[in-house]
């Protein structure tokens, strides 16, 4: 069967010549990647074939100047990560016949990451995010002798068991969008990897982690898109484990944050009234000590007020909020 | 048709011209809004996140009123969409949650079997009223406007709780429509990205620009507009676009339409009967390509 494959292709000595398409670089404003050159290939495989058989086939046969990283080519190793059609996948486990889109199948390196040379990008970020979560056991006292496994109760791990599958791919990373405007973000991987640790009950930091972990940069700067649920390859499903961490912080203690404000106030709105109040979750959320980010939210709310979008200054509750008191008293926990 | 309409907090709050849009179009695509009055607010994953238990029950709550209507639960919010897709899925997949659930709104006149449907406007306009249906209404072709498709994320994400493997073809629904109202749909890569609503109060400035970024790119693609079926990424595509200009550094006026908005001015309704004139962008610069002015 015959197969049409785009290479967004990139070296760093730029000695390229024009591609077949004379297309040139990516049009997102947030791309800070630097341009490419798309060509375009011909591939003859069998209808299963997946786009690293391509990949393959062209560098062997077509264009020895091809550069792609793989390895195990059964979606364990995590290296063959790329973008196809523009979003993050392992190019072993991504079948050609259901990423031809109009003709044709077009990969790149990921543009939220350094690139080295053509599809072949590098994981600096990844590791530095992932080592700076301190991504092992800090083993809780006492702890058994040389001989002996540190064993826990089954029971106690069933949480970790989507998060153990994680095989550092970085396809969540890429395409991670708080990651890809903020660099100070930690990331889905490396959050995940931290709840990991931090759910443990063999772990003699989850204080501190939890701490750290609500700092900027951690937890609330996630945006809560479901990208890296969506485009894992393993199930890991990172977003859960961040918002796990979020309620274990907040268990915790750790809430003199705006994302733990913001979560009382929307609770307090909902069990007062039924719905929500927006006029008072954003000053409740920025905290009414924080006048520099009261200021920063003022010239917003005016222009809503100018063009009759405020919401109503008497706030309204629903018709039979008595039923949804109930609700709140009786499961009881955080809002109650 | 009959629906079980659940406006969410948002389009009775700070988007009023989300409610009366719809409430406009329902007409003429035949649909019968019953709307939940009781129901309470989904707690747009804030709750779930904190409190699982709680949201469970309150979705709970909602979904089973619209079981006692006998009829299937209609949104106008991607939040609202997302948030019920993913506790109705817990909720009919499983009878124990489901049960805890009955324990805590038993008493209360409510029951959940699991039988509610939820969908959005978008969905319900290609699954359930039909293109024929829709095509029949239009009396105004928005030739000659360039739209660009918002989705906002949790229409999109995660797809086994909202359905898109089995329909794939609801990821298509906006371009769809758009192209079917007469206007051109803009390709970008922004489309199913994230408004940086969620992040707004956390991290102000990088959820400026995470919308900014999105609206400009739209706009280095032509567009005139961009379309949304969701009003928190309305909130912070329109509502904040003139911070997020400050903050990207470039000038944006790019005019916010609700999906609603966008049906409604092609089945002929006035911009002011749809609100158009209460936006914070202005949305003159687009109607006046299909001679229309707020």
């Amino acid at each position: 069967m015959k197969f049409t494959i785009e290479v967004g292709r990139y070296n760093p000595e730029g000695t390229y010549a024009e591609s077949a398409s004379g297309e040139q670089g990516f049009p997102a404003p947030w791309d800070k990647s630097p341009p490419r050159r798309y060509q375009t290939y011909a591939v003859d495989l069998p209808e299963h074939a997946v786009v690293l058989d391509a990949l393959i086939a062209i560098r062997e046969y077509q264009d020895e100047s091809l550069a792609v990283r793989c390895a195990c080519r059964s979606a364990i190793c995590g290296s063959c990560a790329m973008w196809v059609n523009g979003h993050a996948h392992l190019a072993c486990k991504s079948r050609l016949s259901d990423f031809t889109k109009n003709g044709k199948t077009r990969v790149e390196s990921p543009p939220s990451m350094p690139v080295v040379r053509d599809l072949v990008w590098g994981m600096e970020p990844f590791w530095q995010k992932h080592h700076a979560v301190t991504p092992w056991l800090e083993p809780k006292q006492p702890v058994p002798g040389p001989r002996e496994e540190y064993r826990a109760p089954n029971a106690a791990m069933e949480n970790l068991i989507q998060e153990v599958s994680c095989i550092n791919c970085g396809c969540c990373l890429m395409d991670c969008e708080s990651f890809a405007i903020n660099r100070e973000f930690l990331g889905p991987h490396a959050l995940a990897k931290a709840y990991r640790y931090a759910d443990d009950p063999r772990d003699a930091e989850v204080n501190d982690r939890l701490g750290e972990y609500s700092k900027p940069g951690g937890v609330w700067d996630c945006t809560h898109c479901y990208e890296c649920v969506q485009q894992c390859p393993k199930g890991v499903a990172p977003l859960e484990q961040i918002l796990k961490l979020r309620k274990m912080a907040v268990d915790a203690g750790f809430t003199n944050n705006a994302g733990t404000r913001h979560a009382d106030a929307f609770g307090e709105s909902v069990r007062e009234s039924g719905r929500l109040n927006e006029l008072t979750l954003m000053p409740k959320s920025t905290g009414f000590f924080n006048i520099v980010g009261q200021l920063k939210t003022m010239p917003s709310a005016f222009n809503m007020m100018r063009a009759g979008k405020l919401p109503p200054i008497i706030h309204h509750k629903i018709p039979g909020l008595q039923r949804i008191k109930t609700i709140f008293q009786r499961v009881g926990g955080r809002f109650k | 048709m009959k629906v079980a309409f659940y406006p969410g907090c948002v389009s009775k709050g700070a988007c009023p011209e989300l409610y009366v849009s719809t409430q406009a179009i329902a007409g003429p695509l035949g649909l019968q809004l019953e709307e939940l009055t009781e129901a309470p607010c989904t707690g747009a994953g804030v709750l779930s996140e904190q409190n699982p238990e709680l949201a469970d029950s309150l979705n709970g709550l909602t979904l089973a009123m619209a079981e006692s209507k006998n009829a299937d639960v209609m949104t106008i919010c991607s939040t609202c969409q997302g948030v019920l897709s993913n506790h109705n899925y817990q909720l009919q997949n499983d009878e124990k949650r489901r049960e805890k659930v009955n324990a805590t709104i038993g008493d209360q006149g409510y029951r959940y079997s699991g039988k509610t449907k939820v969908k959005h406007l978008l969905w319900m306009l290609f699954e359930d009223i039909g293109l024929e249906k829709i095509r029949g209404a239009i009396k105004r072709k928005l030739t000659g406007l360039k739209i660009a498709p918002f989705y906002g994320c949790y229409i999109l994400r995660p797809e086994e709780y909202l359905g898109l493997r089995e329909r794939p073809e609801r990821k298509t629904y906006l371009e769809q429509l758009i192209a079917l109202v007469g206007a051109e749909p803009v390709e970008y890569r922004g489309s199913t990205k994230c408004c940086g609503f969620p992040m707004l109060t956390f991290n102000r400035e990088k959820s400026l620009e995470m919308g900014g970024s999105h609206i400009l790119e739209a706009k280095e693609k032509g567009a005139d507009l961009l379309v949304t079926p969701c009003p928190l990424c309305h909130l912070n595509l329109d509502g904040q676009q003139p911070d997020a200009s400050k903050v990207m550094r470039k000038e944006i006026g790019v005019p916010i339409f609700h999906l609603p908005q966008l049906l409604g001015l092609a089945f002929g309704f006035s911009p002011q009967e749809l609100r158009l004139n209460h936006h914070v962008v202005p949305t003159a610069s687009a109607l006046e390509k299909v001679e229309l002015k707020v």
